[in-house]
C-alpha cells in the first residue's frame, strides 16, 4: 500500500508524520519526494547502498550538418532554441526535454545529450528502506526525479510505502500522489494552515483519492483546521498536540518514536487509524 | 524601484508572517505574493476591495480529435511526459501534458491540436496608491515560474514611483523560486533553527548565489533551538552573508495572524524583533551597511 503524506502549506509536519509512521510500521519504505528540499534522510541517516544520477536529454546540434532551416527554433514551445549568427544556441535551463527538435530536424542534425538534474539515493535505516530524491540547485523541475523514484519501487508491494510529498498542490505534488492508494493531509491550526488545507483537499478530491487528515501542533481552544474538517466531513485520523519536547527532538532531526515511548504510542495509534481507514481494497482500485 | 524578496527554502518558517510585517512597517506602495501555488499574503494584509482578476493562460494542452484519430499510436510513442494513454480511445492526460506539441507534429492525420488552457488567475488589489499583485495557480498545473513572472510584471506595471517593493516568495528551490529571484535586488532568507531548516537554508542560499543575488539571513523562532541558531550564525559569518537578526518563538504571533493581523500590529516580542530586522534589512538593501 502506498500512502502519500501531503500539505498545502510548508512546515506543517509532513516529514515528522511520514518518518515516524514509517518507523512504527516496521517493514516499510520511506520515499522523499520533496526533491527540492529533502529532509527525511537527515532523520534516518541511512546507510546509502545505491546512488543513481538522474539526467534529462537535451538537444545537441551537429553544426556540420545543420543547414539553418530553423524548424527546431520555430517548433520549440519553450524557447529553448535560438538561431544566432548562423548557429543554433540551446538554452539548457528552459528545455523541457520533449525531444521535438530531434524528431523534426529534416537534416537529422540534432541528437540528445544527457544533462544531470539530480540524483536518487537508496539506503536503509533500522529496517526502513529509505529513498531520497535530490534536485540539483539551480534546476527548475524535479518531476523527472519523482517519476524515477516512484517507478523504481513497483515490485516491493508487500511493504507499506510512505511518500513524503513537496508542499503545495502544483505539478510536483500531483506527480507524487499519482499512484498513491491513500493520502494523509497534514494541517496546522492557523489561518494559513486552513487556507492551504483546503487546496490539498480539493486536489485529492480531484484525483479521487481516499484521504484523511492529521492535525498537528494542536493547542487548547478552538482549532480552525479541525473546524474545517468537521465542516467538510473530512475524517480526522489523529491529533498531535503542540509539544515543545517533540519540537526539540524534531528540530534536532531525531526520530521521536525512537526516543520516547509516549510518541511511539501516539504514532502507533495513528498508524492503526490509517490502516483501518485505508483498507487494502483501495490498493486494488487503481 | 528596489525589490526585496523573502524566501526560506523550507516551508513554514514564517515568510508570509514577516513579509506582512515588513509591508506594514515600510508602508510600501507595491508588494506581491509570488507563492502562486499557496498564496496567503492576501489573508493578512487587510484588503478593502475586490481584486481585478485576469485569467492566466499557461502553455497550451494537446487535444485529440477522436473522429480523425486512426489509432496509429505515434503520439503515445513519442510523448516523453506519458501524457497520452489508450484504453478505448487515445486520450491526453490534461495534467501530464506540457504542451510541447510533439504529438501534434507527429500525428499523420492532423488529429491533434494544441488548445489554450487557463492555468491560473492573476489578481491585482488597488487601494489608493497601493498595489498588491498576487495569483493562484490552478491545481496540478506546472510552469508556475511563468505565472510568478506575470505577478511581478503586474506589480511593476500597476505601481507608480516606489522606493522599495516587497515580494513574498514560495518554499523550495525550483521553478517558481528561480522565477521570483530573477531581477530582484536582494533576497532575505528566513531560516529556522532545525537540522532540516539548516539543510534547506543552505540549498536556497546556493540557488540564490547561482543567480548572483544579494542575500541576507534572519532566524525565526530562534529560541526553539539555540544550538542550531548558533550554527546558522556561524554559517553566515563563514559565508560572508549579512545577518539581519533573530525572532523569538511567540504564541502571540499565531494569534495575530489567525485574526488577520501582522505581528507588528500588536505589541509582542516577535513584532519588536521584526522591527529591528526590518531596519537592518533595509540598510543592507540600500548598501548603508556591510556585513
Amino acid at each position: 500500500m502506498r500512502i502519500a503524506v501531503l500539505s498545502g502549506k510548508g512546515g506543517t509536519g509532513k516529514t515528522l508524520v511520514s518518518v515516524n509512521l514509517a518507523v512504527v510500521a516496521k517493514k516499510s519504505i520511506y520515499i522523499d519526494c520533496d526533491v527540492e528540499e529533502p529532509n527525511g534522510h537527515l532523520f534516518f541517516k541511512p546507510m546509502v547502498t545505491e546512488e543513481k544520477e538522474i539526467s534529462m536529454q537535451i538537444p545537441k546540434v551537429d553544426e556540420a550538418i545543420c543547414n539553418g532551416c530553423r524548424k527546431c527554433v520555430d517548433f520549440c514551445k519553450f524557447n529553448a532554441l535560438a538561431y544566432i549568427k548562423g548557429k543554433i544556441i540551446v538554452f539548457d535551463d528552459v528545455c523541457h526535454s520533449c525531444g521535438g527538435c530531434m524528431i523534426l530536424c529534416p537534416q537529422k542534425a540534432i541528437s540528445g545529450r544527457n544533462k544531470s538534474i539530480g540524483k536518487i539515493r537508496a539506503g536503509s535505516s533500522d529496517g526502513v528502506v529509505v529513498y531520497t530524491g535530490i534536485l540539483n540547485t539551480g534546476e527548475a523541475s524535479g518531476v523527472p526525479i519523482i517519476k524515477e523514484l516512484l517507478s523504481g519501487i513497483e515490485s516491493e508491494h508487500n511493504k507499506t510505502i510512505f511518500i513524503d510529498c513537496p508542499p503545495g498542490s502544483a505539478c510536483i505534488v500531483m506527480e507524487s500522489i499519482k499512484d498513491a492508494d491513500y493520502c494523509i493531509l497534514v494541517a496546522e491550526p492557523t489561518l494559513f494552515g486552513v487556507h492551504n488545507l483546503n487546496m490539498v483537499y480539493e486536489l485529492v478530491k480531484l484525483f479521487n483519492k481516499p484521504f484523511g487528515a492529521v492535525l498537528n501542533k494542536c493547542l487548547e481552544g478552538e482549532n480552525p483546521a479541525e473546524k474545517f474538517c468537521i465542516e467538510k466531513d473530512i475524517r480526522i485520523l489523529g491529533k498531535i498536540p503542540f509539544d515543545r519536547q517533540l519540537g526539540t527532538l524534531n528540530s534536532n532531526a531525531k526520530i521521536a518514536v525512537k526516543e520516547n515511548k509516549k510518541y511511539e504510542e501516539q504514532f502507533s495509534t495513528l498508524l492503526d487509524a490509517i490502516i483501518k481507514e485505508a483498507p487494502y481494497e483501495t490498493a486494488t482500485n487503481t | 524601484m528596489k525589490q526585496l524578496l523573502i524566501l526560506s527554502g523550507k516551508g513554514g518558517t514564517g515568510k508570509t508572517t514577516i513579509a506582512s510585517a515588513f509591508i506594514k512597517l515600510s508602508d510600501t506602495k507595491a508588494y506581491a505574493d509570488c507563492d502562486v501555488d499557496a498564496p496567503n499574503l492576501h489573508l493578512i494584509t487587510q484588503q478593502v476591495s475586490e481584486p481585478k482578476k485576469t485569467d492566466y493562460y499557461g502553455l497550451s494542452k494537446a487535444e485529440i480529435d477522436t473522429v480523425l484519430c486512426i489509432a496509429c499510436g505515434k503520439c503515445m510513442e513519442n510523448c516523453r511526459f506519458d501524457a497520452i494513454s489508450t484504453e478505448v480511445i487515445y486520450q491526453v492526460d490534461y495534467f501530464a501534458c506540457e504542451g510541447c506539441g510533439v504529438c501534434e507534429a507527429v500525428c499523420p492525420v492532423k488529429a491533434i491540436s494544441l488548445k489554450p488552457a487557463v492555468a491560473g488567475e492573476l489578481m491585482l488589489y488597488v487601494n489608493g496608491k497601493k498595489v498588491f499583485s498576487t495569483a493562484q495557480l490552478r491545481m496540478g498545473n506546472g510552469n508556475s515560474g511563468l505565472l510568478v513572472s506575470e505577478v511581478k510584471k503586474q506589480m511593476k506595471n500597476a505601481s507608480g514611483k516606489v522606493d522599495i517593493a516587497l515580494i513574498d516568495g514560495s518554499p523550495g528551490i525550483g521553478c517558481p523560486v528561480i522565477a521570483s529571484i530573477s531581477g530582484v535586488d536582494m533576497v532575505l532568507i528566513i531560516a529556522e533553527p532545525s537540522v532540516s531548516g539548516i539543510s534547506d537554508m543552505e540549498r536556497i542560499i546556493k540557488t540564490a548565489t547561482k543567480f548572483g543575488t544579494k542575500i541576507a539571513v534572519c532566524i525565526n523562532k530562534y529560541d526553539t533551538n539555540l544550538e542550531n541558531t548558533d550554527k546558522i550564525e556561524e554559517y553566515c559569518i563563514e559565508q560572508g552573508l549579512p545577518f539581519a537578526g533573530k525572532i523569538p518563538f511567540d504564541q502571540d504571533a499565531v494569534k495575530a495572524v489567525n485574526n488577520g493581523y501582522s505581528i507588528v500590529d500588536i505589541d509582542c516580542p516577535s513584532g519588536t524583533a521584526t522591527k529591528e530586522i526590518y531596519t537592518k534589512t533595509i540598510k543592507i538593501l540600500l548598501n548603508e551597511m556591510v556585513g
